[in-house]
């Protein structure tokens, strides 16, 4: 089930969330929409589910324009944030409260939500309450609750953002799994591109309510529109007058003649990384080395060094645009 | 750059008719409730002119039962506040056997009918009550004399200090206080100088309720009070008085007092709860 | 979102004086005087308090407040979360001024508060509706004074219900009805009995409004507050006593089973 919207835009008040938006999500896949806070991406997704109503644009869900229809009618599943559990009800009643609404007979609801219970391991909570939940077992459930209606469209809006890493980590390739056996196609919000790179067929960039690229991790990772999103998606640093990955850079401590001279400010050591700050010329620039690289060159505070830009490419490629 | 994502506001859940009807209905049932009875007492207050209002404000009696309510209402508000800065500080900051009881008695006064009180009050410190009795053989009159409209006055009203102050120093925390305690200070210097100050808005935020609460008080002062003009008569007792004996002007100039009184108490008391709540 | 400091409660400097005080101060003015109640009650035996409740003009009273106050208490749990709901999440001009309309019964004096509604609905009424000497008089008079109860114990929890679960209840297929009534309602229910409890408690013992407005005419119009205060009058202070303690048991227990049923249905 496709989702595309054609120039959607929103305001709130003297705000601006959405600038002529307009997107295309294949049928089946995983998408991203990552920008920093303010980028309009929780904006888009609320509009895509009905939570909000766009000042102009559409938006198409299987290619019927469901611009002016409610969010009852859209048949999007949809994952809050803060889970947004039913305090009231239990959690086989959570997650059985699309299918009552339905007015779907109590055998189906019962054989539904066992069946999706055991898809989330919560097998055993049932007739617990949301409250004596951890958080990772509630956002669990609340993905169980919104895929009991079996919805062509699952939207997540920043779904282990309240979360523990150790559990965010978990949580996120548990969910890359779950669609690669159940193929709904899913749109995830998130501010963390680590996250999105990770998990996501295709990211969509954002800043300011306008998108700024579109594309695979890679395609946006290693070619990147423009210097914003070059930073936003992973380390940079400027080298000749350019935005370059710092492990993109060579050190020697050879001299040649195709490599600018530098001296060594600090060297810090981050797990299996050494991050080598130098002085270019008045201006700070950091490289990444891996660690027994790092050591053999045997670099100190002071030291005179020569740096080079790997495979001596342009800092960017043209970026593939849609 | 914006650095919070704006909260998005929920589309329309209740459809605009909808809306329209709740709140007609709601205003509705509040001005035939609240508003116009109001709206008339005003007018009938006012209906034959400020000079009539006036004079009816300064007879005697009508001077005398202000008088004797202030002070009435200064007593009972001022034995409410220390207990009520005692009771919280207790409930809030100390434990001890017990304290969930105390927690429940100080809610009483709410449950218990006006009447009820008057009548508790006669039996305890009446001619024959218990404490009463001994009283009065020592020359010393409660009932059916100031000193009763007092406790009257401070029963009605006993929770709403407690219950304005306890909230308070509960989400402030103890950090301050123990910060002045390692510090040197001596209890009672923590309490004067650190507890004091910081619950300031609450405190007075229920002593404005207490005092609104006791300068109202009538079916509790019917009981155990004498009605003696200039000793024992209430502003609320006098309106008693004066419908009684057909003076409708000045039964509605004194209510459109108590009336004003009452809203100016309530104005007052919003915003020192806005301002207390903004200091935590 | 309110931040608690949870700070250790220690047994510090003073408490046990203070502890003593205060409950010397609660003593006095409260314990003692309502003990005495219950203890003139039974003065005469039990039979015979029983008796002075249920002589025919008490008993009459009193099942007459029972019956006015619970009607009353359940239209106030109507109106008052229409009203806390209009106020939550509706915006008009005039709403800050409606908020501290919702508060005057609180302030104003009883008595005013009868004056206030005789003259608008009773013998002399610019409307010409006069209800005074009536039953309804008594349900008017005591809607008034109860108004806030439900309002404002409702009303927080409204602010601070999760608009999300809302729109997750939508999003699942229920309609604007069905969300109110599967998702909010249940979780306004603690609120709703609290003010519920209070509103009835406050409506049994109520006196200064009503005797204004239902002129206390025996078996018809007159409240046990009413009654009790005749009694107290006419120099019966037995009668007084058993009815007053009857009107004590009374809200005693409703407050008691409001309360279990409050913490049964709030969970989570």
């Amino acid at each position: 089930m496709s989702i595309s919207t054609r120039n959607v835009s929103k305001r709130f008040g003297a705000f601006t969330a959405l600038d002529d938006v307009s997107i295309d999500i294949e049928s089946g896949s995983l998408t991203a929409l990552v920008g920093p806070s303010g980028s309009g991406k929780s904006t888009l997704l609320r509009v895509i589910a009905g939570l909000d109503v766009a000042d102009a644009g559409t938006v198409r869900i299987d290619e019927h324009d469901a611009t002016h229809l409610p969010p009852q009618r859209r048949g999007v599943g949809f994952v809050f944030q803060h889970y947004a559990p039913f305090k009231h009800l239990t959690v086989y009643e959570n997650v059985a409260f699309g299918l009552r609404v339905r007015k779907t007979p109590r055998s189906d609801v019962r054989a539904r939500v066992a069946e999706l219970l055991d898809l989330v391991h919560l097998e055993k909570f049932a007739s617990r309450y949301p409250s004596q939940l951890s958080g990772g077992q509630r956002q669990r459930m609340a993905l169980a609750r919104a895929l009991a209606v079996r919805p062509r469209v699952l939207l997540l809006d920043e779904p282990f953002g309240a979360l523990d890493a150790q559990v965010r980590h978990e949580l996120r390739l548990w969910l890359r799994r779950l669609h690669d056996e159940m193929h709904v196609t899913t749109v995830i919000v998130t501010h963390d591109q680590e996250e999105a790179m990770e998990v996501a067929d295709e990211i969509v960039v954002l800043r300011d309510g306008r998108v700024q690229q579109v594309g695979s991790p890679d395609d946006v990772y290693d070619c990147p529109a423009n210097d914003w999103v070059m930073s936003f998606l992973g380390p940079v640093t400027e080298f000749d007058g350019q935005l370059v990955r710092p492990h993109e850079l060579e050190l020697t401590t050879v001299p040649d003649d195709d490599a600018l001279a530098a001296w060594v400010v600090r060297v810090t050591r981050v797990g299996f990384e050494t991050r080598v700050e130098v002085d270019v010329d008045g201006k700070p620039v950091y490289a990444q080395l891996a660690r027994d690289a790092a050591h053999l060159l045997r670099l100190a505070p002071g030291a005179r060094v020569y740096l080079r830009h790997a495979s001596g490419r342009a800092a960017r490629d043209t970026p593939k645009v849609r | 750059m914006v650095s919070i994502e704006v909260p998005a506001v929920a589309a329309q859940k209740t459809p605009i008719r909808g809306k329209y009807l709740l709140r007609v209905v709601a205003l509705g049932y509040l001005a035939l409730l609240l508003l116009l009875p109001m709206a008339l007492l005003c007018y009938r207050a006012f209906g034959h002119g400020l000079g009539a209002l006036w004079s009816s404000f300064t007879t005697s009696e009508a001077r005398s039962a202000v008088v004797v309510t202030l002070i009435v209402a200064g007593c009972a508000v001022a034995l409410n506040t220390v207990f009520g800065v005692g009771a919280a500080i207790l409930l809030v900051r100390r434990s001890f056997p017990g304290r969930r009881i105390l927690d429940v008695l100080v809610d009483i006064p709410q449950a218990v009918s006006p009447i009820v009180v008057g009548l508790a009050l006669i039996l305890v410190y009446g001619k024959f009550g218990i404490v009463g009795g001994w009283l009065e053989r020592h020359g010393i009159q409660l009932i059916f004399s100031l000193p009763g409209i007092v406790l009257a006055t401070a029963f009605v009203s006993l929770p709403l200090v407690v219950r304005a102050v306890a909230p308070v120093l509960a989400e402030l925390g103890d950090e301050q206080e123990q910060a002045a305690r390692t510090l040197g200070a001596s209890a009672w210097h923590t309490f004067r100088r650190v507890t004091l100050p910081s619950i300031r808005d609450a405190l007075v935020y229920g002593v404005v309720l207490a005092l609104a609460r006791s300068l109202g008080e009538y079916g509790a002062v019917t009981v155990v009070s004498g009605r003696v003009v200039g000793k024992t008569l209430t502003m609320t007792l006098l309106i008693d008085d004066r419908l009684q004996n057909f003076d409708q002007q000045a039964a509605y100039s004194m209510a459109v007092l108590l009336a004003l009184l009452a809203v100016g108490a309530l104005l007052i008391s919003r915003r020192l709860q806005s301002r207390a709540r903004r200091l935590v | 979102m309110s931040r608690r400091r949870n700070s250790a409660r220690r047994a510090g400097q003073g408490t046990g004086i203070g502890v003593g005080l205060a409950t010397l101060y609660l003593s006095l003015l409260v314990l003692l005087p309502l003990g005495a109640v219950a203890w003139k009650a039974q003065s005469g035996g039990l039979a015979h308090a029983w008796g002075q409740v249920t002589a025919p003009q008490p008993w009459a009273a009193l099942k007459m407040t029972l019956a006015v106050s619970v009607v009353v208490t359940l239209i106030n749990v109507i109106t008052g979360t229409l009203i806390a709901w209009v106020l939550v999440r509706d915006d008009f001009a005039g709403k800050r001024a409606v908020e501290l309309l919702i508060d005057l019964p609180f302030a104003l004096p009883t008595i005013v508060a009868g004056l206030v509604l005789l003259s608008l609905y009773g013998p002399t009424s610019p409307l010409h509706v006069d209800i005074a000497f009536t039953r309804l008089a008594i349900g008017l008079a005591l809607l008034f004074v109860t108004l806030p109860f439900v309002v404002r114990t409702v009303q927080p929890v409204l602010m601070e219900l999760d608009r999300d679960m809302e729109s997750a209840a939508a999003l699942l297929g229920a309609s604007g009805l069905a969300v109110v009534r599967r998702v909010v309602l249940p979780n306004l229910l603690p609120a709703m009995l609290t003010g519920a409890g209070l509103a009835f408690g406050r409506a049994i013992g109520e006196f200064g409004s009503v005797s204004l407005l239902s002129g206390n005419l025996p078996f018809h119009t007159e409240v046990s507050a009413v009654n009790i205060y005749n009694q107290i009058q006419s120099d019966n202070p037995v009668g007084a006593a058993a009815q007053s303690t009857m009107l004590l048991a009374i809200a005693a227990v409703v407050l008691l089973a409001l309360g279990l049923y409050r913490r049964r249905a709030s969970r989570g």
